[in-house]
């Protein structure tokens, strides 16, 4: 072994063993769980413990709890992605006109609720929410809009949620944009002018197809995360109200970490791992498609 | 000229009114925390506090006794938890993820590109999945409840690794290369040329594992079981659902948990803001 290899083994091997122990080891262990039927007695005693073969996936397919979880997770990641990505966008937009002053200042402002605790500001946006004594409504009354009930009403539920996500995730895209727009060729920008172009064809044609790999890769990395909503549903709403806000994470949780029923629970953390997978592959066929990636 | 004024006053009006909704919620949390208590609870709905009072932070914040018995929400002992965890997650996560990411860099060595290959890929993995097997083998190793069990799956800092080896890509080889010929080794070389250029990246991994750490709420909310351990986030969310309308009290809660973050990243924004963009040794 040379010298340099030696140094790279010293300094890689430590990292390496826990991620192998951590993370590698433990998400093969999730898959040979989700074929067991661990529950509160296995954990009792390991003698309890049976293989199951693919029970715990028929029985998750029978649950309505899990289709409806399965539900709300999607309607959260259809609206949320557009939702948040759009307010990134539109801020970055915003931000990268040429007159807009204090530049470096808004900026810290945007992005401050990012570096926030999502349950610290979650307890925030409850109190926000409250139909009567809530800023919101307070807020909506002075447009003539009438009371919602945002976190007690199935309706309005997941909406609110989705508010409440926005704004703490937005800034964080909207700097990703803001370096993206800095990078848009001003020469082309200043022919489509010259050609008669508008400002809505500019930002069509030359604006948009320059930051278009870097809206496809934040849209996959949004995606993920709004498959992993667990926070802000804990604290805000329990899974409801009629469960409208019950996510696939949280099932996981409920199913896992207060029944026990381990084997289940790893039979849902896999759906969600193929969900991720699948999705994260179907965006980058879309992306090469499109010759942006 | 008059257009062009026009859209300027337009568009830095719509600037200031998006900043206003987004720090809004912040401004209000923090003068709600600051009312007499139930004051937030009466119409209309009060946007300055009659009195400045901190009664809410004597509430939040003092073990007093109640019927002979001590009570506190334990909000003390949970910031003293917050941030011993998260100076520890910092610590032994740049210790454990700025060499390996130099290595991945600049070390030869057999196999490199085909673990990148495998870290990379392993990214995609939601550690939510690793969760509930994690949590039965720290159980079998007595790590449950304790602050090594919080800490240690932070510690896999994959992204660490990938962002540090970024960073150093841009040093050029020469550098290394030279220090080599004059004999120093390597672990000199990586503490005395490589770490100095490193800084600035070094500061900004820093300031991402603490918030991180700080703000991670689902794997700490699965290994603590006793109150006396939990990290701010598990102690707000614990007396969130309990003590629901209480709006005064939760806002103190909510300062106490937001402020401490809040400070740090405006003070180092500078770092925050250009390392979200892989900004490395160039500055």
């Amino acid at each position: 072994m040379t010298r340099q290899s030696r140094a790279a083994w010293l300094f890689t091997a430590p990292v390496l063993t826990i991620i192998l122990i951590v993370l590698v080891i433990p998400t093969i262990a999730a898959l040979a769980l989700s074929v067991t039927d661990y529950s509160v007695y296995a954990l009792a005693d390991p003698g309890n413990l049976h293989f199951v073969g693919i029970d715990n996936f028929v029985e998750l397919l029978a649950t309505p709890l899990f289709w409806r979880s399965l539900k709300n997770t999607l309607i959260f990641a259809v609206l949320g992605v557009p939702m948040a990505i759009g307010t990134s966008l539109l801020a970055a937009l915003l931000l990268n006109d040429a007159t807009v002053r204090w530049k470096p200042l808004w900026r810290v402002a945007l992005f401050a609720p990012y570096v926030t605790s999502v349950v610290a500001t979650a307890v925030v946006w409850r109190f926000l929410f409250n139909e009567r004594f809530g800023l919101l409504n307070q807020g909506l009354a002075l447009i003539g809009i009438p009371r919602v009930d945002w976190l007690g009403n199935p309706n309005s539920s997941i909406p609110a949620i989705l508010i409440f996500v926005t704004w703490k995730i937005f800034g964080y895209n909207m700097i990703v944009f803001t370096a993206a727009l800095a990078a848009v060729p001003q020469d082309l920008m200043e022919a489509a002018r010259l050609d008669g172009a508008g400002r809505w064809l500019r930002f069509r044609h030359v604006t948009l197809p320059a930051i278009g790999p870097t809206l496809l890769l934040a849209a996959v990395m949004s995606v993920a995360g709004f498959l992993q909503i667990f926070a802000e549903p804990y604290v805000m709403t329990l899974g409801g109200p009629a469960q409208s806000t019950t996510t696939v994470l949280y099932f996981m949780f409920e199913e896992g970490f207060k029944w026990w029923n381990l084997g289940q629970a790893s039979a849902v953390a896999f759906v969600l791992f193929v969900m991720i997978l699948l999705l994260t592959w179907i965006q980058s066929r879309i992306g090469r498609r499109n010759e942006w990636l | 000229m008059a257009v062009r004024k026009l859209r300027a006053i337009v568009a830095n009006a719509a600037v200031v009114a998006l900043v206003a909704l987004t720090v809004a919620p912040l401004v209000y949390m923090v003068i709600v925390s600051f009312m007499p208590r139930g004051e937030s609870g009466t119409l209309p709905i009060p946007l300055w506090p009659s009195r400045w009072s901190l009664e809410n932070y004597h509430e939040l914040l003092v073990r007093r006794q109640i019927n002979g018995a001590w009570f506190d929400y334990r909000i003390l002992p949970a910031l003293r938890n917050s941030i011993g965890v998260a100076m520890l997650a910092t610590l032994f996560g740049l210790l454990l993820t700025v060499p390996a990411g130099y290595a991945f860099a600049k070390l030869r060595f057999r196999g490199r590109e085909r673990l990148l290959k495998l870290l990379i890929a392993a990214l995609v993995v939601p550690g939510q999945v690793a969760m509930l097997p994690l949590f039965l083998i720290f159980r079998h190793l007595g790590l449950v409840n304790s602050y090594a069990g919080v800490i240690l799956p932070g510690l896999a800092g994959i992204f660490g690794v990938l962002f540090v080896r970024q960073a150093t890509l841009a040093i050029p080889d020469e550098l290394i290369d030279a220090a080599r010929m004059d004999g120093a080794s390597e672990l000199r070389i990586f503490r005395t040329i490589v770490l100095p250029l490193l800084t600035p990246v070094v500061v900004t991994l820093a300031l991402f594992t603490f918030l991180a750490s700080w703000n991670d709420f689902m794997w700490p909310l699965v290994v603590l079981a006793y109150q006396q351990r939990y990290t701010l986030p598990v102690a707000v969310a614990a007396i969130a659902r309990e003590h629901a309308a209480d709006g005064e009290l939760m806002m103190a809660a909510s300062v106490v948990t937001t402020m401490p973050v809040l400070l740090i990243f405006l003070l180092l924004q500078r770092y925050y803001l250009t390392g979200l963009l892989g900004g490395g040794v160039k500055g």
